[in-house]
């Protein structure tokens, strides 16, 4: 068993249990809590495949953004963790059947065939090109090139969604006190200049 | 050497663990956005295993764009769930009823 193997199955293994616990927890504090180990893990299998960039990615944007807006969140709205006796269990059968069926296919599919690359002929971005690039170097060299255009665009999506998330949130509360520019700038009338003597001051 | 069709089962794994999850869960809207994450995830494996295999640079871009739209999903499904907070005062799936659906 090679080193990569037993990493392999040990990274997958926490992966899998800590997004059965991210289901399953009842305080949602823990449940983001093991949705960051699970990230920690999926770069982990990253690593595994030669995708450095996209495992340093994933820590970086899921672990350090999402993840922590998750939580940010989560500690904010302070819902009520059930009190209520939960009736789980009206729902629990039809969805663990509809689960294990999914999970009974795919398995059964995957682990019966073989699926054979070496013939595939199609490929746009061959590895080969960039064999003496880093991983971030080769990812930088077709991103940048051919799909600059997608690469715009999916800026302007997170623009899009910066937009639409302050628009959401944003209000006007009763009884703040906030600042109106024109009546700061426009105040003729409203001051009055004094011209103090030196060394004498001024009553008010 | 590990072989593609462990990671696509641990991906398939991942993604019914997912669905499993938007099921099962009636308490609040977080934990199916958490889903939504971990399918996510799990569709990121896919691909890059895929980009691994196939000697293939694409997967692993198309990965990245999929991460960028993942991560602009959470926001604003967060924010809608902050202000349906405030407007309703729950996010209790069971009492998000006002579409009588």
């Amino acid at each position: 068993m090679s080193i990569s193997l037993i990493t392999f199955y040990l990274f997958s293994a926490i992966l899998l249990l800590s997004s059965l616990m991210v289901i399953s927890t009842k305080n949602p504090v823990h449940s983001v809590l093991f949705l960051i180990l699970a990230f920690l893990n999926a770069a982990g299998i990253f690593v595994i495949l030669h995708a450095e960039f996209l495992a340093m990615i994933l820590i970086i944007v899921y672990v350090g953004a999402v993840a922590v807006l998750f939580l940010f969140v989560v500690m904010m709205l302070d819902f009520k963790t059930s009190l209520e006796k939960d009736n789980i269990l009206q729902y629990m059968p039809i969805g663990l059947l509809i689960g294990l069926v999914f999970i009974a296919e795919l398995v059964i599919v995957l682990i019966n065939t073989r699926l054979d690359l070496s013939d595939i002929q199609i490929l746009s971005n061959p590895l080969d090109n960039f064999s003496d690039q880093s991983n971030t170097e080769a990812i930088g060299s077709i991103l940048y090139t051919n799909y600059v255009l997608y690469f715009q665009l999916s800026g302007v999506i997170l623009l899009v969604a910066m937009v639409g998330s302050i628009v959401l949130t944003l209000r006007d509360r009763e009884g703040v006190k906030r600042q109106i520019v024109s009546e700061q700038v426009d105040r003729k009338g409203k001051i009055e200049l004094v011209d103090v003597k030196s060394g004498e001051g001024v009553d008010i | 050497m590990i072989e593609l069709n462990q990671f696509l089962i641990l991906s398939a794994l991942l993604f019914s663990i997912g669905v499993i999850g938007i099921f099962l869960n009636r308490k609040n809207v977080i934990i199916i956005l958490m889903s939504i994450e971990i399918i996510l995830l799990a569709v990121n494996i896919n691909l890059v295993s895929f980009s691994y295999f196939l000697n293939d640079l694409t997967g692993q871009i198309f990965s990245l764009f999929v991460l960028t739209v993942a991560a602009a999903e959470a926001a604003i499904g967060l924010a809608i769930l902050v202000i349906y907070n405030r407007n309703a005062g729950s996010i209790e799936i069971e009492k998000i009823n006002t579409l009588k659906g």
